[in-house]
């Protein structure tokens, strides 16, 4: 039995992100003891890059907001694929969650009569973003983090110890959670970055908050952390993904220099009013309006133009569609040789509004192209591509409990969490899904933890089993017998990695592309078995990375093999061999599962280490279905599913 | 576009000591210093510690100091150096080392739990906050902190006298105080807390000399110290130094 | 545990500290980071050696129709009569010193606290810190925590008394405006020197940190106060620029004094415009 310092708690919180927080609080509110662990600094999670807002019907704009609308555009945002319950859930909630915030000293930009200012975002039919500047993700983060820090100080009036009831276990990582017997779960195995010490929380509630998967690609504006942890560890628990194929890249990212590629350009940038134009000028969006989109956009620039002042009067403009739409139509501005010097589109605020409104409106982007790219956004145009940004797909959860199938005592919010934002996520909708979900699964795993009786007992097998794997890399061999040293360079396999789905599996995608994409992770795979470090378990980078490895592998299979299957194109998810939207498609949800349900990986080459299976999606309540014009939902639904 | 060959020499160590090592690297057009850590990493020293999120200057996780001066390796762009320049990284040096350019800044987060947190006021429920946009103005301007504690990091007070580090609350949680005795709707007084006297008595405002040095390393560029170290210092006076205040508690404590 | 949380308290203390990375040089600046203290404390000192000179000088303060700002109020009877001008006889007969002693204390005081000179000394003279991430040489640092430094939080009450001292000021520039033989309309450039002088004098009070602190500053809802609310966004502009006006008006301060000093000894006449 491996000698591992031992701790117990009841919910135990994997990631300090904004679902990963707004779930610890919860869970201490109902009176569980929380324990949160995250892989960097507390208050450093990828929530502080999100720039644009939070999606929230609070009408504080126009009026005529309300939590209805905010689904209607939700769902259509996600193609109708969405977990229409999560969906409802989400747009009622999210209000209270915002007004929340504010009671725990965050403070949004204000509009004239002193409420949260609201601004109008893609796929958002009115004013609905809660924002601050452009870095409403770092209010957000920092707004839950000394919300956390005040119930601590709570705790230390009431008992003399700051972490008496809530303790954020910041650099450490997570690599396996362990079950008892009857497979429920009962602690996660972990290792602390700083030393490289393993540990073990024993809890009956785990709720995983660790966000996406961005970093299997080589162009993100996800940040290092973003290895679909969270995903591997459900799946390695017994857990099914749901819909890994859909994989949002969002339309404006940085192009140039090389270094910042990919970094994102915010979308308020479009949604104050900038706009995106070709090589020879033109504003191309005019020429993409899918037909589903055509009468809520507007058919001119002067009416899109208009729009900015009265929008009661005229249509959006369309560099406000949805984010697959516009991703795509750069792509295939680009393609056709209409591009930027640096292979993007121009993105322009700078005929468009004078330089004081400019830095007043969007600070930070203003400093990012002057800082990174040398670049005076109020004198030039950006240059501008799609990059990696967010995946829709994740763990199959229940809507209401957030509770992950199969695994009882496992939980999943935010991003890491699949069904709520269908094949394509609006802007704003991440923020508002992180805390309405983040808040659920801390109350039901607070719950669950609270009404068993006796704690599920770690499985000693599985703790042996979690520190041999993690130990592994620092006694790789090389890939024959002859061959001495070191295996396999941990970041070499990374970026071979990061090639592999970006060219292959990325915004526009084939048959055999994606083909070659599975055979090429069977590969790296092998390859990454071998994975070895150097020096020793303090602080060590390339271990960390070896170990993240074999969840990128993972996530990435699941989404090359969703993505070879679902034969049609939907939302984040295009394929040029079959372009249309089929309805059929609409009906179907795909799952992975790994393919060895002990959680082992010793996979069979050719046919990996997950298997996909298909499930029919629920019927849409009627009275939510009732919300839309039959004339809509025909574009969407089949026959026989409107008759019903 | 041209690459070419720079000269780095990075601290390698831990508590128990180290060195600056020297190092040559690629260097491609458009790049920052942490372009060229990572490139060492991959390259030369598989194991070279440092930490890093974003690469966007927004999460403050990249913060050491690169020829003397602490700065964001994410923010430092490598075109602000001549091309036979030796670049110099090390870590934080206000901070316990732990690996190369790692450092403990716990220091910071037990800081940040003694600054008391926001009071709600007790008269207004969610979603009945008013407050005008002027009235927030100051307050977001602080909120737009990052903690990447360069300032913790620069200011001499705790950089250059540990032992000042158990009454120094340091500028970025100076600045958390000011932000909250800004807040419009704090309620603090109700609570009998004084947000201004506390600055002084428990968080060390006393101790900064307003030399600065925060609001020159600040990549948020925030005027900490015209916005919010000073404000906070009169606020303090005008709780304790009222001349015919001061006399009053001298005589009280006198007569004890 | 990477979340330990408690301070270290070595008191070996500072960058070289047992629990610091192990680098033996106080700082690794590559850039002349010694310039500019360097310059602030050469710049402080050249005024300080010339106002000490001025101050006990006691003679070639006046000129009609001009008055060294060093010697205005003058507050002696051993003042040189200055007609309509500020001859204020307060300290009567007993005060056998330079009458600039008595009134350059508050001017001195206000500057001595600021905020600003405050930075410039602390860096230029004390080395406290002597530059950013450059250690300082002092084994000890307590701040402004005790006396006498503590006193530096009066700096408000010299605010108060500086405004009069710049009005008193103003007046002597409005009397500037007549000629030797106090006819009223004519101006010099002398006139010119002490207008400039007043502009930047008033500039520097007004954006002093005090003044920003009470025009509005100390408020927490601007918006019931749109008044104070425009007059604080006005003292912050001018607040921005504290360190430039700071210098300016030294020097204009100093070159005010020198013009009447000159005029006064005869070196140089006044040139007249009308």
């Amino acid at each position: 039995m491996t000698q591992v310092e031992r701790q117990q708690w009841d919910v135990v919180v994997v990631g300090a992100g904004g679902a990963g927080l707004r779930a610890a609080i919860e869970a201490r509110a109902q009176g569980a003891r929380t324990a949160v662990i995250c892989k960097s600094l507390f208050g450093k999670a990828h929530t502080v890059m999100a720039e644009g807002g939070i999606a929230a019907a609070m009408g504080n704009v126009n009026d005529g907001d309300d939590w209805r609308v905010h689904f209607r555009d939700t769902m259509r945002g996600g193609k109708f694929l969405n977990q229409w319950r999560m969906a409802e859930l989400h747009a009622r909630e999210a209000p209270d969650r915002v007004w929340e915030l504010e009671t725990w000293g965050a403070l949004f930009d204000r509009t004239a009569d002193g409420r949260i200012s609201q601004r109008n975002f893609g796929g958002h039919e009115y004013p609905r973003l809660a924002h601050v500047g452009d870095r409403t993700g770092l209010e957000l983060i920092r707004t839950l983090q000394q919300r956390i820090v005040g119930l601590q100080q709570e705790d230390f009036r009431e008992h003399g110890d700051y972490e008496a009831g809530l303790k954020v276990f910041q650099e450490c990582t997570v690599t396996r959670i362990v079950k008892d017997e009857e497979g429920r779960v009962s602690g996660v195995f972990c290792y602390e970055r700083e030393s490289g010490r393993f540990f073990v929380i024993e809890a009956p509630s785990v709720v995983i908050a660790t966000g996406g998967i961005g970093k299997s690609f080589k162009v993100t504006s996800n940040s290092w952390e973003y290895t679909g942890d969270g995903h591997a560890l459900a799946l390695l628990a017994g857990a099914p993904l749901l819909n890994m194929e859909f994989v949002q890249f969002h339309p404006t990212g940085m192009v140039w220099p090389p270094s910042v590629k990919g970094i994102l350009v915010t979308e308020s940038v479009r949604g104050d009013g900038g706009v995106l134009r070709n090589s020879e000028g033109k504003r191309f969006m005019f020429d993409y309006i899918p037909d589903v989109f055509k009468e809520k956009y507007a058919e001119s620039e002067a009416e899109g133009d208009r729009w900015y002042d009265d929008p009661d009067h005229n249509r959006r403009p369309p560099e406000l569609l949805p984010r697959d739409e516009v991703a795509r139509a750069i792509n295939s501005e680009v393609k056709a040789g209409r591009g930027s010097p640096h292979g993007g589109v121009f993105l322009d605020v700078s005929t468009r509004m004078p330089a004081e409104v400019v830095r007043r409106r969007l600070p930070s982007m203003y400093h990012q192209f002057k800082e990174l790219a040398d670049v005076d956004i109020t004198a030039e145009a950006m240059e501008v591509g799609p990059t990696c940004h967010y995946v829709m797909g994740g763990i199959a959860v229940d809507s209401d409990s957030a509770a992950a199938r199969g695994v009882p005592g496992l939980y999943a919010a935010g991003e890491v969490a699949g069904g709520m934002h269908g094949s394509n996520r609006l802007g704003g909708n991440s923020l508002s899904d992180l805390l309405v979900f983040g808040r659920r699964a801390g109350l039901h795993a607070a719950r669950y933890a609270a009404g068993l009786d006796v704690r599920p007992v770690v499985d000693e097998d599985q703790v042996d089993a979690a520190a041999a794997e993690a130990l592994r890399p620092f006694s790789a061999e090389g890939p024959g017998e002859e061959d001495e040293g070191v295996g396999e360079n941990p970041y070499t396999l990374h970026q071979e990695l990061q090639k592999t789905m970006n060219d292959l599996v990325g915004i526009i995608r084939r048959e055999h592309e994606m083909a070659e994409a599975l055979q090429k992770l069977a590969e790296l795979r092998v390859r990454a078995r071998r994975a070895g470090v150097e020096g020793h378990r303090q602080f060590n980078p390339g271990w960390h990375l070896a170990l993240d490895l074999r969840n990128m592998l993972l996530v990435s299979e699941c989404v090359a093999r969703a993505a070879l299957e679902r034969s049609e194109s939907r939302g984040g998810h295009t394929r040029e061999d079959w372009p249309g939207m089929d309805r059929q498609w609409r009906r179907a949800n795909l799952l992975c599962r790994l393919a060895d349900p002990t959680g082992g990986l010793a996979a069979d080459p050719v046919r990996g280490q997950i298997r996909l299976s298909r499930e029919e999606t629920e019927p849409i309540r009627p009275d939510l279905l009732a919300l839309f014009e039959k004339e809509e939902l025909v574009k969407y639904l089949t026959e026989e599913e409107l008759h019903e | 576009m041209s690459a070419y060959e720079a000269a780095f020499r990075l601290w390698r160590g831990n508590v128990d000591g180290g060195d600056l090592e020297d190092f040559k690297v690629e260097v491609n057009d458009g790049e920052v210093v942490l372009d060229i850590i990572h490139r060492l990493q991959a390259t030369q020293a598989p194991d070279l510690a440092v930490r890093w999120n974003c690469k966007a200057g927004k999460c403050g996780s990249c913060s050491a100091e690169i020829n003397g001066r602490p700065r964001l390796l994410c923010m430092t762009r490598m075109s602000t150096f001549t091309r036979d320049e030796v670049i110099t990284v090390t870590p934080l040096r206000a901070f316990p080392v732990i690996r190369d350019l790692v450092t403990d800044v716990g220091f910071n987060y037990a800081k940040a739990r003694e600054v008391p947190a926001f009071v709600p006021p007790a008269e207004l429920g969610p979603g009945e906050y008013r407050m005008k946009q002027e009235d927030v103005d100051r307050s977001q301007e602080f909120r737009k902190c990052i903690e990447c504690f360069l300032c913790q990091d620069t200011c001499h007070v705790v950089r250059d006298h540990e032992e000042n580090k158990g009454a120094f609350a340091g500028p970025r949680f100076l600045m958390r105080v000011a932000e909250l005795d800004m807040h419009p709707l704090d309620a603090a007084d109700a609570e009998g807390l004084d947000r201004k006297t506390t600055a002084q008595d428990e968080h060390g405002l006393g101790y900064c000399n307003i030399t600065k040095c925060c609001t020159e390393v600040c990549p948020e560029h925030i005027k900490i110290t015209d916005n919010a170290l000073i404000p906070l210092k009169e606020r303090a006076a005008d709780r304790k130094y009222d001349p015919l205040v001061w006399l009053g508690n001298t005589i009280r404590r006198r007569g004890r | 545990m990477a979340t330990g949380t408690e301070p270290d308290l070595d008191p070996a203390g500072g960058v070289r500290g047992a629990s610091r990375a192990a680098i033996a040089a106080r700082h690794l600046r590559t850039d002349r980071w010694w310039l500019s203290p360097a310059l602030t404390a050469a710049g402080l000192l050249a005024f300080v050696v010339y106002s000490t000179w001025r101050a006990f000088g006691n003679a070639h303060y006046y000129a009609a129709p001009y008055v060294s700002p060093f010697y205005s109020p003058c507050l002696a009877e051993n003042c040189v009569p200055m007609k309509g001008g500020p001859n204020w006889e307060i300290f009567g007969s007993w005060w056998g010193l330079s009458p600039a002693l008595l009134i350059l204390i508050f001017p001195l005081g206000f500057r001595l606290t600021c905020y600003y000179y405050r930075k410039a000394y602390y860096r230029g003279f004390w080395a406290s810190p002597p530059a950013c991430a450059v250690a300082e040489p002092h084994r000890k640092y307590s701040g402004e925590t005790r006396f006498p430094l503590i006193l530096q939080n009066v700096h408000r009450y010299f605010f108060y008394a500086a405004v009069p001292v710049a009005g008193i000021l103003t007046y002597d520039t409005v009397l500037a405006f007549r000629d030797e033989h106090y006819a009223w309309g004519h101006m010099g450039l002398g006139t010119v020197v002490m207008v400039v002088n007043i502009g930047l004098i008033w500039a520097y009070t007004l954006s002093c940190h005090s003044c920003r602190h009470i025009v509005g500053g100390k408020l927490k809802h601007f918006s019931r106060h749109p008044v104070r609310y425009r007059a604080w966004q006005w003292a912050g502009k001018l607040n921005a620029r504290h360190m430039q006006l700071a210098w300016a008006s030294l020097i204009s301060v100093a070159v005010a004094d020198f013009y009447v000093y000159l005029v006064a000894s005869g070196v140089f006449a006044d040139p007249r415009f009308f």
